[in-house]
């Protein structure tokens, strides 16, 4: 009698055990899941991690808050978004600049040269070019059009002079306690 | 089942020779076009998008019905989630 009680426990407790595990996951899979960036880089090369990151995560239904801080603000200043630019000094990575003959690697000092930052700012914009890398500004329109908030720095802006109205619109003043408040809650937080 | 991916959709949306982060941005403009229920067969040529396709899938609950691949291009069938 005590051994069929005992069964007949363990199989109810194994039951709702597996009820509760169930129900717990289906919430945790149809929870908004929440991606917080910090983009702290002005560079071309750098721009585009941070919203292509942020203009996918709208597109699957996540919350967004991009923090735009130090040179990551060019990004979200309408005079500077479209200059942003990449340096080939002290960048090892940086290709050849005739990818037919890849042997031939210019020296990194010689990127101390006026119009050298120029050139390979060219060269990057038309490797994008040629892959069909939409402009940062539709990635940020999408970001934006998603739902996403892009946060800028205040204190970047007080430390570099930056005010509201050379931001592009729809951008969000605010200081580190306030992303940090957003942050606190993200699914992933990354550092850009 | 090639016969069957490309018989039964509702509208067609092409990504090919478009790198991440566009078809998968592409593809969530397009479903909020069309009503629950409805279909859409997306082709692309970049390798990423098989796993990425899947993972939005995931992410927004909307059905990835079948997957095929011809050659370079890759094909998939999505139907918009009730």
């Amino acid at each position: 009698m005590d051994a069929e009680i005992q069964k007949y426990i363990d199989e109810r407790v194994e039951k709702r055990v597996a009820e509760i595990l169930a129900q717990r996951e289906h919430a945790e899979n149809s929870r908004t899941k929440r991606l917080a960036l910090v983009a702290s880089k002005g560079s071309l090369d750098m721009a585009y991690p941070p919203l292509i990151l942020a203009s996918t995560a709208v597109s699957l239904g996540w919350e967004v808050g991009v923090f735009f801080t130090f040179y990551g603000l060019d990004i979200v200043n309408k005079t500077k978004l479209h200059k942003l630019q990449v340096a080939p000094i002290g960048n090892p990575a940086m290709p050849p600049p005739i990818s037919a003959v890849p042997s031939f690697q210019v020296p990194n000092l010689i990127g101390v040269l006026p119009g050298m930052t120029p050139m390979a700012t060219a060269m990057m914009k038309s490797w994008f070019n040629r892959a069909n890398i939409p402009p940062l500004q539709d990635l940020i329109d999408v970001t934006r059009e998603g739902g996403g908030h892009l946060y800028a720095c205040t204190t970047t802006m007080g430390v570099m002079g930056v005010n509201e109205e050379n931001l592009i619109e729809g951008v969000e003043c605010r200081g580190a306690a306030a992303f940090l408040e957003f942050a606190a809650y993200a699914d992933v937080a990354l550092f850009i | 089942m090639s016969a069957a991916i490309q018989t039964q959709y509702d509208i067609f949306l092409d990504s090919k020779n478009l790198l991440c982060p566009m078809p998968i941005i592409k593809l969530s403009q397009a479903i909020k076009k069309i009503d629950a229920g409805q279909t859409i067969l997306t082709e692309t040529t970049d390798p990423g998008s098989q796993y990425d396709i899947a993972a939005w899938s995931r992410q927004t609950g909307n059905e990835l019905l079948a997957t095929e691949q011809d050659g370079k291009v890759f094909r998939f069938l999505i139907r918009k989630k009730a």
